[in-house]
């Protein structure tokens, strides 16, 4: 990979992070540190790729750990951001009918 | 047909940015974290299909398909932690939320360091970020884990400090880098056991001397490392969803650590190495006593306000007294009370914790008001109803020479009548005196917090 394209990637990932949270109200902290800590549950792919690669036994043990892990951070962040905002749903619910 | 990966992976993307879009705003929240989740799926069943197509394969760094025992592994893997992680999540306390977001963000540092030693022991990525990756990965999830540990209870949570900390700390980091640049340089798997060992013990001490309150900010940062560490990952086996769904969480990450940090008057480097909690305020003495009240008298004070404004804090989640809450907000608006609350922006563990307890309770949003909107009113405010707040509504905080000194907080203090209910006559989680509760317009309720508001819910009945 190019240098250069890897960085002009890194430089406008990171504004999108910045720019898409920057308007966040308070509320929200907790379910967007969690829904972000889903996203970068992605490590899970990486972890796919880490153990198909994996040829002596150690690494396939290491591997299998990374997947073991990756997967927990996708379907735990997934779950506990989906609890924690399926609250506010109900809420707008009952608050608009008094 | 057979190169697929790369515009999925540009999808999945996609729909991660715009999913994390809609996680910032209360109406598309839901939308967004399940759009997330839809292409995360995706992602994940196009990267097993792509085991299959070899030309695709290669793409991801593979030299064919993989052996049978390896898809088998893969797939076992998949299942044990997806179910693991989901059988957990749904059935953990609400409350307990905020050491789960800590755990599940540690597993993911945990697998980036993990990928990072499969490339290290392979020789297959490069090395130098796979390194970095490692280091860390290694920091967060041994860090998330002592994060975990400290708000679960299962661990001392005050700051657990000793002679020399800052060096020692630095020492350990820099001997443990050393052993994975001496494995890169000498080609050497086994330098790889003291490098995992003692960049682990860094996440470690680091978190050690940290005390509860500053841990909502501790888990953002980890959480800020974890999507750094998988982006570096993602460089060594040059996959760009990897790479830009670690930046953007990084960002983002790092952005959200700075707001919490705000809200509480911190910054980053003295949450670290302040070791805030720690030690006893010297000198400063306090006037007055702690005046009990029966809960008849302090429901009648409620009954005959004017506004009521309700103060939440952790003991509120402890006690799970949100639904309590919310029926005693009924009675009171029954009787024409106007009820308000005033949320704190680190109530609780985390920002937000209080919104998301109350909105699980019932409470709508329109009660919900925040620091600034609520503190020119208590002047004009006939009771202040604090629940398991302590450090929150701490008036010290404007006292020059206390630890608290310089930190925002609800000026309760300013209302016509204050009352408090907590469990006993403890400190608060940082560990410092409240002169509240030894004012002259503050009375205690001594108690768990969910049979106190029952009590007075069954006291407002007889008003």
């Amino acid at each position: 990979m190019d240098v250069y394209a890897a960085l002009f990637v890194v430089v406008l990932s990171a504004f999108l992070g910045y720019e898409v949270i920057s308007r966040v109200p308070v509320l929200l902290h907790t379910p967007l540190m969690s829904g972000s800590n889903f996203i970068h549950g992605i490590v899970l792919v990486g972890a796919m790729v880490a153990l198909a690669i994996a040829q002596t036994p150690l690494e396939q043990a290491v591997g299998f750990v990374a997947v073991v892990m990756g997967a927990m951070n996708v379907t735990g962040g997934y779950a506990v951001t989906e609890r924690i905002l399926a609250m506010f749903d109900r809420s707008k619910k009952q608050g608009g009918s008094p | 047909m057979i190169d697929f990966i790369d515009p999925i992976y540009l999808l999945a993307v996609i729909v991660f940015i715009f999913g994390l879009k809609g996680m910032s705003s209360p109406k598309t929240a839901r939308g967004g974290i399940v759009a997330a989740g839809v292409a995360m799926l995706i992602a994940v069943v196009a990267t097993a299909a792509a085991f299959f197509f070899p030309t695709t394969a290669s793409l991801l760094g593979l030299s064919g398909t993989p052996a049978l025992v390896n898809l088998a592994l893969i797939a076992l893997g998949i299942g044990i932690g997806g179910g693991l992680g989901y059988y957990a999540a749904k059935k953990v306390q609400m409350t307990a939320m905020p050491q789960m977001v800590a755990a599940y963000n540690g597993m993911g540092g945990g697998a980036a360091a993990a990928i990072a030693a499969v490339e290290l022991l392979a020789g297959s990525g490069i090395n130098g970020l796979s390194v970095a990756g490692a280091v860390i990965g290694s920091v967060s999830i041994a860090g998330s884990l002592i994060a975990f540990l400290k708000l679960q209870g299962w661990m001392r949570q005050r700051p657990i400090v000793y002679p020399l900390q800052q060096p020692t700390n630095i020492a350990v980091l820099i001997v443990g880098v050393f052993f994975g640049v001496l494995s890169v340089v000498m080609n050497q798997g086994v330098y790889l056991l003291p490098f995992f060992v003692l960049t682990l013990l860094f996440g470690i001490l680091l978190t050690l001397p940290i005390g509860g309150a500053d841990m909502p900010v501790v888990i953002s940062l980890f959480n800020a490392l974890t999507g750094i560490a998988v982006a570096m990952d993602g460089f060594s086996i040059q996959n760009y969803a990897m790479i830009v769904a670690g930046i953007l969480v990084g960002a983002a990450g790092t952005l959200l650590t700075v707001l919490m940090a705000r809200a509480m008057n911190r910054s980053i480097p003295s949450v670290l190495f302040g070791a805030f909690g720690a030690t006893e305020e010297v000198g400063g003495s306090i006037q007055g006593s702690l005046k009990p009240i029966e809960p008849d008298d302090a429901a009648s004070l409620l009954a005959y306000a004017g506004q009521v404004v309700i103060a939440p804090g952790y003991g509120m989640a402890v006690a799970q007294a949100q639904q309590k809450v919310k029926e005693l907000v009924d009675a009171l608006e029954a009787k024409g009370v106007t009820v308000k609350f005033a949320i704190h922006p680190v109530a609780g563990r985390m920002p937000g914790h209080m919104n998301v307890l109350l909105a699980e309770a019932g409470v709508s949003y329109d009660h919900l008001y925040d620091r600034d909107e609520i503190n020119p009113e208590f002047a004009t405010t006939d009771v202040v109803l604090v629940i398991g707040a302590n450090d929150v509504v701490n008036p010290a905080a404007h006292r020059q020479g206390s630890p608290l000194f310089g930190m925002p907080i609800l000026d309760v203090e300013n209302a016509k009548n204050v009352l408090v209910i907590k469990r006993g006559q403890g400190k608060g989680f940082a560990g410092i005196e409240n002169d509240l509760f030894y004012k002259d317009n503050c009375r205690m309720l001594y108690g768990d917090a969910q049979a106190v508001v029952g009590k007075l819910i069954q006291s407002l009945k007889t008003v």
